[in-house]
């Protein structure tokens, strides 16, 4: 993305319309989620205000911020994982194609929605059992279709040729990048419908970095993936769509190339500009 | 200036020789205490010692088979009853606890585990041994279980609190359920505190005699069952210790000799188990 003006070739046949002020809508046809309303609180705390954005289908959405905008607390509502935080709770509307997510059994809804985080978090297990793990708990019972699916999904994270002489060596065997790479297979394994990435590469150095950029490209055909990242240049390279956060509130959302090149919001351009942040 | 730095130089070297001498005082202890029953035991310490029952009063030789089948078996009900219990309560407080109830539990448990030991006996006698009208090994192992569950709760939660949250939240991420990933995850990742805690926990009470002394009671023959007076070895040091026989009190060393190992080495041999099944 964000090659020339023209570069938005793909995105033309989608209906882009104008960015309207906050939470703008973008693509009016092939929206896999889309959330109206969101209101979130940690207990009396409230950190996210009446978000709305759209995320379209087999795109990359990128979210970016200051730190302790919100946009890790939105991406965790995608999911439910805000759960886990006891008195969090989130008002507002989100739909999963036109499911409502926030009445969905959490359990189904991140067979669905997968989850790469911050840190690289594989289990202490080996590398095929890592990758096997969401399958097995998705109840397959190992056998040649278990194993075919660890190595399509460790092909899909383009781990499989430096891995698969030691599947069963410990995960923790190998380098930061390789795990997070492993920990997006992991992900894939159970073909989830979108990937949520939690600043997937702030614990990277530029070249583990490199590769799993050229990942999520790779990626975007079978898979909508939403990335939040504080690194603006990683928007500006890997998503279609930006959306900018301040203060727990949506300034901005529209292609990428329009939040970086001609932003409607003063907030977006001082941001981007470095005036702040 | 310069006497700033004479003295911050005798501080830290002060201070590095106290924690290190206090270091070698703890690891000089055991080996004092094992030396010492060696020194005194070992004489009497043969293969009869540990495959004979004892011999009458005022005969010489005999052993202590049945002390030791009848440790055995304490600690083996006292793990069947006090190991599940501790260790899902762990869980519990670790995992599910929200505040209240969590805060009454540990708190309970730390109690528990303050209880003097004779009063976890009495405890047993009065809940099996009275109905029962006689002394078991049944009652010694429940007392002993008693005791066993404050430790392995505090131990299986303190264990389960290391393990990251970014663990747990990547089997949730993947739609496994809450008890699934405790499962397969969170317990697996500690394991190794888990199973440490509990050895410690079997090694604490393995050496326990007050609570056996009106429970398991003593035998000199085999106990058969779970519903006879039974033999351990600490009630028998106990015994032989406090007798006239100078025969008699070096068997008691002996014992203590024997119970000691035993411990040591089933806490080796835990701990190699864990660190073989983790590095794979």
């Amino acid at each position: 993305m964000a090659t020339s003006d023209g570069g938005g070739a793909a995105l033309a046949k989608q209906e882009i319309r104008p960015a309207q002020s906050l939470g703008g809508t973008v693509a009016a046809d092939d929206v896999k989620m889309r959330v109206s309303g969101l209101d979130f609180y940690y207990g009396p705390k409230q950190t996210l205000f009446a978000v709305s954005l759209q995320v379209p289908t087999n795109r990359i959405t990128a979210l970016i911020g200051p730190s302790g905008c919100g946009k890790s607390t939105f991406l965790r509502t995608l999911n439910r994982m805000y759960e886990t935080v006891p008195h969090a709770r989130a008002e507002g509307e989100i739909l999963l194609d036109n499911e409502d997510l926030l009445a969905m059994d959490p359990v189904t809804l991140r067979r669905r929605v997968g989850m790469v985080f911050q840190r690289p978090n594989p289990f202490p297990k080996s590398i095929f059992d890592n990758i096997a793990y969401g399958l097995r708990v998705n109840g397959s019972h190992g056998g040649a279709a278990l194993r075919e699916k660890v190595e399509k999904s460790l092909r899909r994270a383009a781990l499989w040729e430096e891995v698969k002489d030691q599947l069963q060596k410990s995960a923790y065997a190998l380098s930061g990048g390789q795990q997070q790479r492993l920990c997006i297979a992991r992900a894939l394994a159970v073909d989830p419908e979108v990937l949520l990435l939690d600043e997937p590469c702030s614990a990277l150095d530029p070249i583990a970095t490199a590769k799993i950029e050229e990942l999520l490209f790779s990626l975007q055909d079978q898979c909508t993936l939403i990335i939040v990242t504080h690194n603006m240049q990683q928007a500006a390279r890997v998503a279609d769509f930006t959306g900018f956060f301040l203060l727990g509130k949506l300034i901005e959302y529209n292609k990428t190339e329009i939040v970086f090149k001609t932003p409607a919001q003063k907030e977006t351009e001082d941001y981007i500009t470095g005036r702040f942040g | 200036m310069l006497w700033r730095n004479i003295w911050r130089k005798f501080v830290n070297y002060f201070m590095f020789s106290m924690t290190g001498l206090c270091a070698l005082v703890t690891v000089g202890v055991l080996f004092f205490i094992l030396g010492y029953l060696v020194w005194n035991g070992g004489s009497s310490l043969s293969w009869a010692f540990l495959t004979h029952l004892p011999t009458p009063v005022g005969e010489s030789g005999g052993g202590m088979a049945n002390a030791i089948v009848g440790s055995g078996k304490l600690l083996l009900l006292a793990s069947a009853f006090g190991i599940p219990i501790g260790f899902l309560g762990g869980v519990y407080l670790a995992e599910f606890g929200g505040r209240a109830f969590p805060f009454v539990v540990r708190y309970t448990a730390d109690l528990l585990n303050g209880v003097p030991s004779i009063v976890m006996g009495i405890f047993a006698w009065t809940i099996v041994v009275l109905p029962m009208k006689h002394f078991s090994t049944l009652a010694g192992g429940l007392a002993l279980g008693v005791m066993m569950i404050p430790i392995a709760v505090r131990s299986t939660e303190e264990a389960l609190r290391t393990v990251p949250l970014v663990l747990r939240e990547g089997a949730l991420a993947l739609g496994a359920s809450k008890w699934k990933t405790i499962a397969t995850v969170v317990v697996p990742a500690a394991r190794k505190g888990i199973v440490t805690g509990i050895i410690l926990d079997i090694a604490r009470v393995a050496g326990e005699t007050a609570p056996l002394l009106f429970t398991a009671f003593s035998n000199r023959f085999w106990s058969p069952g779970w519903n006879q007076p039974t033999a351990s070895l600490p009630v028998m040091v106990y015994t032989y210790a406090i007798s006239p026989y100078d025969d008699w009190h070096k068997q008691a060393w002996a014992a203590g000799l024997v119970l000691l190992t035993l411990v040591l080495v089933a806490n080796v041999a835990a701990r190699l188990f864990v660190s073989g099944r983790t590095a794979h």
